[in-house]
Protein backbone atom coordinates (compact mmCIF):
# COMPACT_ATOMS: atom_id res chain seq x y z
CA UNK A 1 0.00 0.00 0.00
CA UNK A 2 2.88 2.32 0.82
CA UNK A 3 4.38 1.50 -2.54
CA UNK A 4 1.05 2.26 -4.24
CA UNK A 5 0.80 5.64 -2.50
CA UNK A 6 4.43 6.50 -3.23
CA UNK A 7 4.04 5.68 -6.92
CA UNK A 8 0.77 7.59 -7.10
CA UNK A 9 2.26 10.68 -5.45
CA UNK A 10 5.23 10.53 -7.79
CA UNK A 11 2.97 10.23 -10.90
CA UNK A 12 0.69 13.03 -9.73
CA UNK A 13 3.70 15.22 -9.01
CA UNK A 14 4.90 14.62 -12.54
CA UNK A 15 1.49 15.41 -14.02
CA UNK A 16 0.56 18.48 -12.02
CA UNK A 17 3.90 19.86 -10.94
CA UNK A 18 6.74 18.69 -13.10
CA UNK A 19 7.61 19.11 -16.73
CA UNK A 20 4.37 17.59 -17.90
CA UNK A 21 2.05 20.27 -16.56
CA UNK A 22 1.37 21.36 -20.14
CA UNK A 23 0.22 17.85 -21.03
CA UNK A 24 -2.38 18.09 -18.26
CA UNK A 25 -3.59 21.57 -19.11
CA UNK A 26 -3.65 21.32 -22.90
CA UNK A 27 -6.47 18.74 -23.25
CA UNK A 28 -8.71 20.92 -21.07
CA UNK A 29 -8.02 24.04 -23.13
CA UNK A 30 -8.52 22.03 -26.31
CA UNK A 31 -11.85 20.75 -24.96
CA UNK A 32 -13.15 24.29 -24.35
CA UNK A 33 -11.79 25.42 -27.72
CA UNK A 34 -13.83 22.72 -29.49
CA UNK A 35 -16.95 23.83 -27.60
CA UNK A 36 -16.19 27.37 -28.75
CA UNK A 37 -15.64 26.28 -32.35
CA UNK A 38 -18.92 24.42 -32.78
CA UNK A 39 -21.26 27.47 -32.71
CA UNK A 40 -19.07 29.09 -35.38
CA UNK A 41 -19.68 26.08 -37.62
CA UNK A 42 -23.44 25.60 -37.18
CA UNK A 43 -24.54 29.10 -36.23
CA UNK A 44 -25.51 30.54 -32.86
CA UNK A 45 -29.19 29.48 -32.84
CA UNK A 46 -29.81 28.71 -29.13
CA UNK A 47 -32.26 25.83 -29.57
CA UNK A 48 -29.93 23.97 -31.98
CA UNK A 49 -26.98 24.48 -29.64
CA UNK A 50 -28.96 23.36 -26.60
CA UNK A 51 -30.21 20.26 -28.41
CA UNK A 52 -26.85 19.13 -29.80
CA UNK A 53 -24.48 20.67 -27.23
CA UNK A 54 -24.31 17.64 -24.96
CA UNK A 55 -23.14 15.46 -27.84
CA UNK A 56 -20.56 18.08 -28.83
CA UNK A 57 -19.16 18.02 -25.29
CA UNK A 58 -18.80 14.24 -25.56
CA UNK A 59 -17.03 14.44 -28.91
CA UNK A 60 -14.74 17.15 -27.52
CA UNK A 61 -13.95 14.98 -24.48
CA UNK A 62 -13.14 12.01 -26.73
CA UNK A 63 -10.83 14.10 -28.93
CA UNK A 64 -9.21 15.72 -25.89
CA UNK A 65 -8.38 12.27 -24.51
CA UNK A 66 -6.07 11.66 -27.51
CA UNK A 67 -3.85 14.68 -26.79
CA UNK A 68 -1.95 13.55 -23.68
CA UNK A 69 -1.23 10.03 -24.98
CA UNK A 70 2.09 10.53 -26.73
CA UNK A 71 3.65 11.95 -23.56
CA UNK A 72 1.88 9.75 -21.05
CA UNK A 73 4.59 7.06 -20.88
CA UNK A 74 7.25 8.26 -23.31
CA UNK A 75 9.59 10.11 -20.94
CA UNK A 76 9.43 7.38 -18.27
CA UNK A 77 10.32 4.72 -20.82
CA UNK A 78 13.21 6.83 -22.11
CA UNK A 79 14.52 7.50 -18.61
CA UNK A 80 14.27 3.84 -17.70
CA UNK A 81 11.72 4.44 -14.92
CA UNK A 82 9.87 1.21 -15.71
CA UNK A 83 13.13 -0.75 -15.96
CA UNK A 84 14.17 0.47 -12.52
CA UNK A 85 10.88 -0.69 -11.01
CA UNK A 86 11.15 -3.97 -12.88
CA UNK A 87 14.61 -4.58 -11.42
CA UNK A 88 13.16 -4.07 -7.95
CA UNK A 89 10.59 -6.76 -8.66
CA UNK A 90 7.59 -4.43 -8.94
CA UNK A 91 5.17 -5.78 -11.51
CA UNK A 92 4.24 -3.74 -14.56
CA UNK A 93 0.59 -4.39 -13.76
CA UNK A 94 0.87 -2.44 -10.49
CA UNK A 95 2.75 0.42 -12.17
CA UNK A 96 0.11 0.63 -14.90
CA UNK A 97 -2.73 0.56 -12.34
CA UNK A 98 -1.18 3.51 -10.52
CA UNK A 99 -0.57 5.33 -13.77
CA UNK A 100 -4.20 4.79 -14.78
CA UNK A 101 -5.44 6.34 -11.54
CA UNK A 102 -3.03 9.27 -11.89
CA UNK A 103 -3.93 9.74 -15.55
CA UNK A 104 -7.63 9.76 -14.77
CA UNK A 105 -7.15 12.25 -11.91
CA UNK A 106 -5.30 14.58 -14.26
CA UNK A 107 -7.84 14.11 -17.06
CA UNK A 108 -11.34 13.30 -15.77
CA UNK A 109 -12.05 15.84 -13.01
CA UNK A 110 -10.45 18.80 -14.90
CA UNK A 111 -12.62 17.90 -17.88
CA UNK A 112 -15.72 17.77 -15.68
CA UNK A 113 -14.90 21.24 -14.38
CA UNK A 114 -14.23 22.51 -17.90
CA UNK A 115 -17.60 21.09 -19.01
CA UNK A 116 -19.33 23.84 -16.96
CA UNK A 117 -17.99 26.80 -19.03
CA UNK A 118 -18.37 24.67 -22.16
CA UNK A 119 -22.03 24.10 -21.25
CA UNK A 120 -22.48 27.85 -20.81
CA UNK A 121 -20.94 28.48 -24.25
CA UNK A 122 -23.34 26.00 -25.80
CA UNK A 123 -26.38 27.17 -23.84
CA UNK A 124 -27.04 23.79 -22.20
CA UNK A 125 -29.62 23.79 -19.42
CA UNK A 126 -29.02 22.51 -15.88
CA UNK A 127 -30.75 19.18 -16.31
CA UNK A 128 -28.69 18.30 -19.39
CA UNK A 129 -25.53 19.51 -17.71
CA UNK A 130 -26.20 17.13 -14.82
CA UNK A 131 -26.52 14.21 -17.27
CA UNK A 132 -23.33 15.32 -19.05
CA UNK A 133 -21.40 15.54 -15.79
CA UNK A 134 -22.61 12.16 -14.56
CA UNK A 135 -21.83 10.67 -17.96
CA UNK A 136 -18.33 12.14 -17.91
CA UNK A 137 -17.82 10.83 -14.38
CA UNK A 138 -18.79 7.36 -15.60
CA UNK A 139 -17.08 7.58 -18.98
CA UNK A 140 -13.75 9.34 -18.44
CA UNK A 141 -12.22 6.38 -16.53
CA UNK A 142 -12.95 4.27 -19.63
CA UNK A 143 -11.45 6.91 -21.94
CA UNK A 144 -8.39 7.12 -19.69
CA UNK A 145 -8.10 3.31 -19.72
CA UNK A 146 -8.25 3.02 -23.53
CA UNK A 147 -5.81 5.90 -23.77
CA UNK A 148 -3.33 4.28 -21.41
CA UNK A 149 -3.47 0.94 -23.27
CA UNK A 150 -2.84 2.73 -26.56
CA UNK A 151 -0.07 4.87 -25.07
CA UNK A 152 1.60 1.67 -23.85
CA UNK A 153 1.24 0.05 -27.28
CA UNK A 154 2.56 2.99 -29.29
CA UNK A 155 5.31 4.09 -26.91
CA UNK A 156 8.48 4.90 -28.81
CA UNK A 157 6.83 4.87 -32.23
CA UNK A 158 7.25 7.90 -34.44
CA UNK A 159 4.00 9.43 -35.60
CA UNK A 160 2.46 8.08 -32.44
CA UNK A 161 -0.11 10.84 -32.03
CA UNK A 162 -1.93 10.25 -35.32
CA UNK A 163 -1.68 6.50 -34.79
CA UNK A 164 -3.10 6.85 -31.26
CA UNK A 165 -6.09 8.72 -32.62
CA UNK A 166 -6.80 6.08 -35.23
CA UNK A 167 -6.56 3.33 -32.61
CA UNK A 168 -8.54 5.10 -29.89
CA UNK A 169 -11.57 6.34 -31.82
CA UNK A 170 -13.12 2.97 -32.77
CA UNK A 171 -12.54 1.57 -29.28
CA UNK A 172 -14.20 4.61 -27.70
CA UNK A 173 -17.41 4.30 -29.74
CA UNK A 174 -19.40 2.40 -27.05
CA UNK A 175 -18.57 5.01 -24.39
CA UNK A 176 -19.76 7.75 -26.73
CA UNK A 177 -22.91 5.83 -27.69
CA UNK A 178 -24.02 5.25 -24.12
CA UNK A 179 -22.63 8.42 -22.58
CA UNK A 180 -24.13 10.74 -25.16
CA UNK A 181 -27.12 8.40 -25.57
CA UNK A 182 -28.07 9.07 -21.94
CA UNK A 183 -28.72 12.66 -23.05
CA UNK A 184 -31.48 11.74 -25.49
CA UNK A 185 -33.11 9.05 -23.38
CA UNK A 186 -32.75 11.23 -20.29
CA UNK A 187 -32.55 8.15 -18.11
CA UNK A 188 -29.76 6.90 -15.92
CA UNK A 189 -29.59 3.55 -17.71
CA UNK A 190 -27.26 5.00 -20.33
CA UNK A 191 -24.96 6.25 -17.59
CA UNK A 192 -25.06 2.87 -15.86
CA UNK A 193 -24.05 1.17 -19.13
CA UNK A 194 -21.28 3.75 -19.64
CA UNK A 195 -20.01 2.94 -16.17
CA UNK A 196 -20.19 -0.79 -16.93
CA UNK A 197 -18.04 -0.38 -20.06
CA UNK A 198 -15.63 1.84 -18.16
CA UNK A 199 -15.27 -0.79 -15.45
CA UNK A 200 -14.49 -3.49 -18.00
CA UNK A 201 -11.90 -1.28 -19.71
CA UNK A 202 -10.34 -0.33 -16.38
CA UNK A 203 -10.18 -4.02 -15.47
CA UNK A 204 -8.28 -5.07 -18.61
CA UNK A 205 -5.92 -2.05 -18.65
CA UNK A 206 -3.34 -3.27 -16.08
CA UNK A 207 -2.91 -6.55 -17.96
CA UNK A 208 -2.92 -5.15 -21.51
CA UNK A 209 -0.76 -2.15 -20.57
CA UNK A 210 1.62 -4.22 -18.47
CA UNK A 211 2.05 -6.79 -21.24
CA UNK A 212 2.69 -3.97 -23.74
CA UNK A 213 5.41 -2.40 -21.56
CA UNK A 214 7.04 -5.82 -21.11
CA UNK A 215 6.88 -6.45 -24.87
CA UNK A 216 8.44 -3.03 -25.56
CA UNK A 217 11.29 -3.90 -23.19
CA UNK A 218 11.96 -7.21 -24.95
CA UNK A 219 12.29 -5.73 -28.41
CA UNK B 1 0.69 -27.06 -32.62
CA UNK B 2 4.40 -26.44 -33.01
CA UNK B 3 4.57 -28.92 -35.85
CA UNK B 4 4.08 -26.01 -38.23
CA UNK B 5 6.36 -23.67 -36.32
CA UNK B 6 9.07 -24.67 -38.75
CA UNK B 7 8.58 -22.25 -41.66
CA UNK B 8 10.09 -24.72 -44.13
CA UNK B 9 7.43 -27.31 -43.34
CA UNK B 10 4.71 -24.66 -43.45
CA UNK B 11 5.98 -23.39 -46.80
CA UNK B 12 6.03 -26.90 -48.29
CA UNK B 13 2.31 -27.21 -47.60
CA UNK B 14 1.43 -23.60 -48.37
CA UNK B 15 3.14 -23.81 -51.74
CA UNK B 16 0.49 -26.11 -53.22
CA UNK B 17 -2.38 -25.14 -50.88
CA UNK B 18 -2.34 -21.44 -51.88
CA UNK B 19 -3.11 -21.90 -55.61
CA UNK B 20 -5.47 -24.79 -54.81
CA UNK B 21 -7.53 -22.60 -52.44
CA UNK B 22 -7.51 -19.64 -54.79
CA UNK B 23 -8.59 -21.67 -57.84
CA UNK B 24 -11.26 -23.58 -55.93
CA UNK B 25 -12.50 -20.36 -54.32
CA UNK B 26 -12.71 -18.49 -57.62
CA UNK B 27 -14.53 -21.41 -59.27
CA UNK B 28 -17.04 -21.77 -56.42
CA UNK B 29 -17.60 -18.02 -56.24
CA UNK B 30 -18.10 -17.67 -59.99
CA UNK B 31 -20.47 -20.65 -60.02
CA UNK B 32 -22.56 -19.51 -57.07
CA UNK B 33 -22.74 -15.92 -58.28
CA UNK B 34 -23.89 -17.11 -61.73
CA UNK B 35 -26.47 -19.30 -60.00
CA UNK B 36 -27.60 -16.47 -57.78
CA UNK B 37 -27.76 -13.95 -60.64
CA UNK B 38 -29.44 -16.07 -63.29
CA UNK B 39 -30.99 -19.18 -61.78
CA UNK B 40 -32.38 -18.04 -58.43
CA UNK B 41 -35.82 -16.37 -58.61
CA UNK B 42 -36.40 -12.70 -57.85
CA UNK B 43 -37.51 -12.03 -54.29
CA UNK B 44 -41.16 -11.17 -53.67
CA UNK B 45 -40.65 -7.77 -52.00
CA UNK B 46 -37.21 -6.62 -53.08
CA UNK B 47 -37.16 -8.01 -56.62
CA UNK B 48 -33.82 -8.42 -58.34
CA UNK B 49 -31.93 -6.19 -55.91
CA UNK B 50 -31.83 -9.03 -53.40
CA UNK B 51 -29.23 -10.80 -55.54
CA UNK B 52 -26.51 -8.62 -54.03
CA UNK B 53 -26.96 -10.74 -50.92
CA UNK B 54 -24.62 -13.31 -52.46
CA UNK B 55 -21.75 -10.83 -52.19
CA UNK B 56 -22.92 -8.84 -49.19
CA UNK B 57 -23.50 -11.61 -46.66
CA UNK B 58 -20.34 -13.73 -47.25
CA UNK B 59 -18.15 -10.62 -47.12
CA UNK B 60 -19.86 -9.50 -43.90
CA UNK B 61 -19.22 -12.89 -42.32
CA UNK B 62 -15.60 -12.92 -43.47
CA UNK B 63 -15.10 -9.31 -42.35
CA UNK B 64 -16.19 -10.32 -38.84
CA UNK B 65 -14.50 -13.72 -39.01
CA UNK B 66 -11.22 -12.06 -39.96
CA UNK B 67 -10.92 -10.41 -36.57
CA UNK B 68 -11.76 -13.71 -34.89
CA UNK B 69 -8.80 -15.21 -36.75
CA UNK B 70 -6.61 -12.28 -35.67
CA UNK B 71 -7.73 -12.76 -32.05
CA UNK B 72 -6.98 -16.51 -32.10
CA UNK B 73 -3.59 -15.97 -33.75
CA UNK B 74 -2.77 -13.16 -31.28
CA UNK B 75 -3.64 -15.38 -28.33
CA UNK B 76 -1.51 -18.22 -29.74
CA UNK B 77 1.36 -15.80 -30.21
CA UNK B 78 1.13 -14.32 -26.73
CA UNK B 79 0.60 -17.58 -24.86
CA UNK B 80 2.75 -20.09 -26.76
CA UNK B 81 5.03 -17.63 -28.61
CA UNK B 82 4.27 -19.48 -31.81
CA UNK B 83 6.48 -17.89 -34.50
CA UNK B 84 4.00 -18.23 -37.36
CA UNK B 85 1.03 -16.86 -35.42
CA UNK B 86 2.29 -13.27 -35.64
CA UNK B 87 2.70 -13.63 -39.38
CA UNK B 88 -0.74 -15.23 -39.72
CA UNK B 89 -2.41 -12.42 -37.77
CA UNK B 90 -0.77 -9.75 -39.91
CA UNK B 91 -1.59 -11.61 -43.11
CA UNK B 92 -5.28 -11.77 -42.09
CA UNK B 93 -5.70 -8.06 -41.44
CA UNK B 94 -5.63 -6.78 -45.01
CA UNK B 95 -8.09 -9.32 -46.53
CA UNK B 96 -10.30 -8.84 -43.46
CA UNK B 97 -10.35 -5.08 -44.04
CA UNK B 98 -11.03 -5.59 -47.75
CA UNK B 99 -13.99 -7.88 -47.06
CA UNK B 100 -15.37 -5.41 -44.49
CA UNK B 101 -15.05 -2.69 -47.15
CA UNK B 102 -16.78 -4.91 -49.75
CA UNK B 103 -19.57 -5.53 -47.25
CA UNK B 104 -19.98 -1.77 -46.68
CA UNK B 105 -19.86 -0.95 -50.39
CA UNK B 106 -22.32 -3.67 -51.39
CA UNK B 107 -24.57 -2.76 -48.47
CA UNK B 108 -24.53 0.85 -49.56
CA UNK B 109 -25.46 -0.14 -53.13
CA UNK B 110 -28.21 -2.38 -51.79
CA UNK B 111 -29.44 0.36 -49.48
CA UNK B 112 -30.12 2.73 -52.39
CA UNK B 113 -33.09 0.72 -53.81
CA UNK B 114 -34.12 -0.95 -50.55
CA UNK B 115 -34.06 2.04 -48.17
CA UNK B 116 -33.83 4.88 -50.69
CA UNK B 117 -30.46 6.14 -49.52
CA UNK B 118 -26.78 5.27 -49.92
CA UNK B 119 -25.99 5.39 -46.26
CA UNK B 120 -28.10 5.24 -43.15
CA UNK B 121 -26.73 5.45 -39.64
CA UNK B 122 -28.02 2.02 -38.95
CA UNK B 123 -26.60 -0.09 -36.16
CA UNK B 124 -25.30 -3.03 -38.15
CA UNK B 125 -23.81 -0.86 -40.91
CA UNK B 126 -22.19 1.41 -38.38
CA UNK B 127 -20.75 -1.51 -36.45
CA UNK B 128 -19.14 -2.77 -39.68
CA UNK B 129 -17.76 0.72 -40.33
CA UNK B 130 -16.21 0.81 -36.85
CA UNK B 131 -14.78 -2.66 -37.50
CA UNK B 132 -13.21 -1.38 -40.72
CA UNK B 133 -11.57 1.41 -38.74
CA UNK B 134 -10.28 -1.14 -36.21
CA UNK B 135 -8.74 -3.10 -39.09
CA UNK B 136 -7.12 0.06 -40.47
CA UNK B 137 -5.78 0.91 -37.01
CA UNK B 138 -4.42 -2.63 -36.66
CA UNK B 139 -2.68 -2.43 -40.05
CA UNK B 140 -1.22 0.99 -39.20
CA UNK B 141 0.03 -0.30 -35.83
CA UNK B 142 1.54 -3.41 -37.44
CA UNK B 143 3.37 -1.30 -40.02
CA UNK B 144 4.58 1.20 -37.40
CA UNK B 145 5.86 -1.60 -35.14
CA UNK B 146 7.70 -3.23 -38.08
CA UNK B 147 9.24 0.11 -39.05
CA UNK B 148 10.41 0.80 -35.50
CA UNK B 149 11.55 -2.77 -34.94
CA UNK B 150 9.14 -3.09 -32.00
CA UNK B 151 8.04 -6.45 -30.65
CA UNK B 152 5.26 -8.10 -32.63
CA UNK B 153 3.60 -8.90 -29.29
CA UNK B 154 2.49 -5.24 -29.20
CA UNK B 155 0.33 -5.85 -32.25
CA UNK B 156 -1.04 -9.06 -30.76
CA UNK B 157 -2.12 -7.21 -27.60
CA UNK B 158 -4.06 -4.73 -29.73
CA UNK B 159 -5.66 -7.66 -31.56
CA UNK B 160 -6.94 -9.06 -28.27
CA UNK B 161 -8.07 -5.68 -26.90
CA UNK B 162 -10.02 -5.22 -30.13
CA UNK B 163 -11.55 -8.68 -29.81
CA UNK B 164 -12.77 -7.86 -26.29
CA UNK B 165 -14.28 -4.61 -27.54
CA UNK B 166 -15.91 -5.74 -30.78
CA UNK B 167 -18.99 -7.36 -29.12
CA UNK B 168 -19.45 -4.25 -26.96
CA UNK B 169 -19.15 -1.99 -29.99
CA UNK B 170 -21.58 -4.17 -31.94
CA UNK B 171 -24.29 -4.26 -29.29
CA UNK B 172 -23.89 -0.61 -28.27
CA UNK B 173 -24.32 0.51 -31.84
CA UNK B 174 -27.31 -1.82 -32.32
CA UNK B 175 -28.93 -0.31 -29.27
CA UNK B 176 -28.15 3.14 -30.63
CA UNK B 177 -30.10 2.81 -33.85
CA UNK B 178 -31.23 -0.06 -36.03
CA UNK B 179 -33.06 -0.09 -39.33
CA UNK B 180 -31.31 -3.09 -40.81
CA UNK B 181 -33.30 -6.28 -41.23
CA UNK B 182 -32.51 -8.73 -38.44
CA UNK B 183 -30.21 -11.60 -39.38
CA UNK B 184 -32.02 -14.09 -41.60
CA UNK B 185 -29.58 -16.84 -40.75
CA UNK B 186 -28.91 -17.68 -37.15
CA UNK B 187 -27.64 -20.84 -35.57
CA UNK B 188 -31.26 -21.51 -34.60
CA UNK B 189 -32.52 -21.75 -38.15
CA UNK B 190 -33.04 -19.98 -41.42
CA UNK B 191 -35.69 -17.53 -42.55
CA UNK B 192 -34.42 -17.87 -46.10
CA UNK B 193 -35.79 -20.04 -48.88
CA UNK B 194 -33.65 -22.93 -50.10
CA UNK B 195 -33.19 -21.49 -53.60
CA UNK B 196 -31.34 -18.57 -51.99
CA UNK B 197 -29.74 -20.52 -49.20
CA UNK B 198 -27.82 -23.02 -51.33
CA UNK B 199 -26.08 -20.52 -53.64
CA UNK B 200 -25.40 -18.36 -50.58
CA UNK B 201 -23.74 -21.28 -48.82
CA UNK B 202 -21.65 -22.06 -51.92
CA UNK B 203 -20.69 -18.39 -52.30
CA UNK B 204 -19.65 -18.29 -48.63
CA UNK B 205 -17.50 -21.36 -49.14
CA UNK B 206 -15.94 -19.82 -52.25
CA UNK B 207 -15.27 -16.48 -50.51
CA UNK B 208 -13.74 -18.33 -47.56
CA UNK B 209 -11.41 -20.30 -49.85
CA UNK B 210 -10.30 -17.06 -51.51
CA UNK B 211 -9.77 -15.54 -48.07
CA UNK B 212 -7.67 -18.52 -46.98
CA UNK B 213 -5.67 -18.44 -50.22
CA UNK B 214 -4.94 -14.73 -49.85
CA UNK B 215 -3.88 -15.20 -46.22
CA UNK B 216 -1.51 -18.03 -47.19
CA UNK B 217 -0.10 -16.00 -50.10
CA UNK B 218 0.51 -13.03 -47.80
CA UNK B 219 2.11 -15.25 -45.16
CA UNK B 220 4.46 -16.64 -47.82
CA UNK B 221 5.26 -13.09 -48.93
CA UNK B 222 6.08 -12.01 -45.36
CA UNK B 223 8.24 -15.11 -44.80
CA UNK B 224 10.03 -14.49 -48.09
CA UNK B 225 10.65 -10.92 -47.00
CA UNK B 226 12.18 -12.12 -43.72
CA UNK B 227 14.36 -14.63 -45.57
CA UNK B 228 15.55 -12.05 -48.09
CA UNK B 229 16.40 -9.69 -45.26
CA UNK B 230 18.36 -12.40 -43.45
CA UNK B 231 20.20 -13.38 -46.64
CA UNK B 232 21.19 -9.76 -47.34
CA UNK B 233 22.44 -9.39 -43.80
CA UNK B 234 24.50 -12.60 -44.10
CA UNK B 235 25.98 -11.45 -47.39
CA UNK B 236 26.84 -8.05 -45.92
CA UNK B 237 28.68 -9.78 -43.08
CA UNK B 238 30.61 -12.05 -45.44
CA UNK B 239 31.96 -9.20 -47.55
Amino acid sequence: MNLFAALLLRDLGQMFGGGRRGATLLPVLFFIAVAMLYPFAVGPAPELLARTGGGVIWVAALLASILPLDRLLQSDVERGFFDQLYLRGISEELVVTVRLLAHWLSFGPPLMVAAIPAAALLGINGQTLRTVELGLLAGTPGLAAIGLIIAALTVGMRGGAALSGLLLIPLAVPLLVFGAGALSTGGDSGIALTAAISLLLVAITPFAGGAAIRAARES
Amino acid sequence: MHGFANPARFLRIARWLTPALLVAGLALTAGSLAWGLFAAPAERLQGDTVRIVFIHVPSAWLGMGGWTAIAVASLVELVWRHPLAAIAARATAVPGAVFAAICLASGSIWGRPAWGTWWVWDGRLTSMLVLLFLYLGYIALAQASDREGASSRIVAIFGLVGAVNIPIIHFSVLWWNSLHQPPSLTTGGSAMAAEFLIPLAVATLGFSFIFGGVVLARMRAILADVQAEARLRRRALED
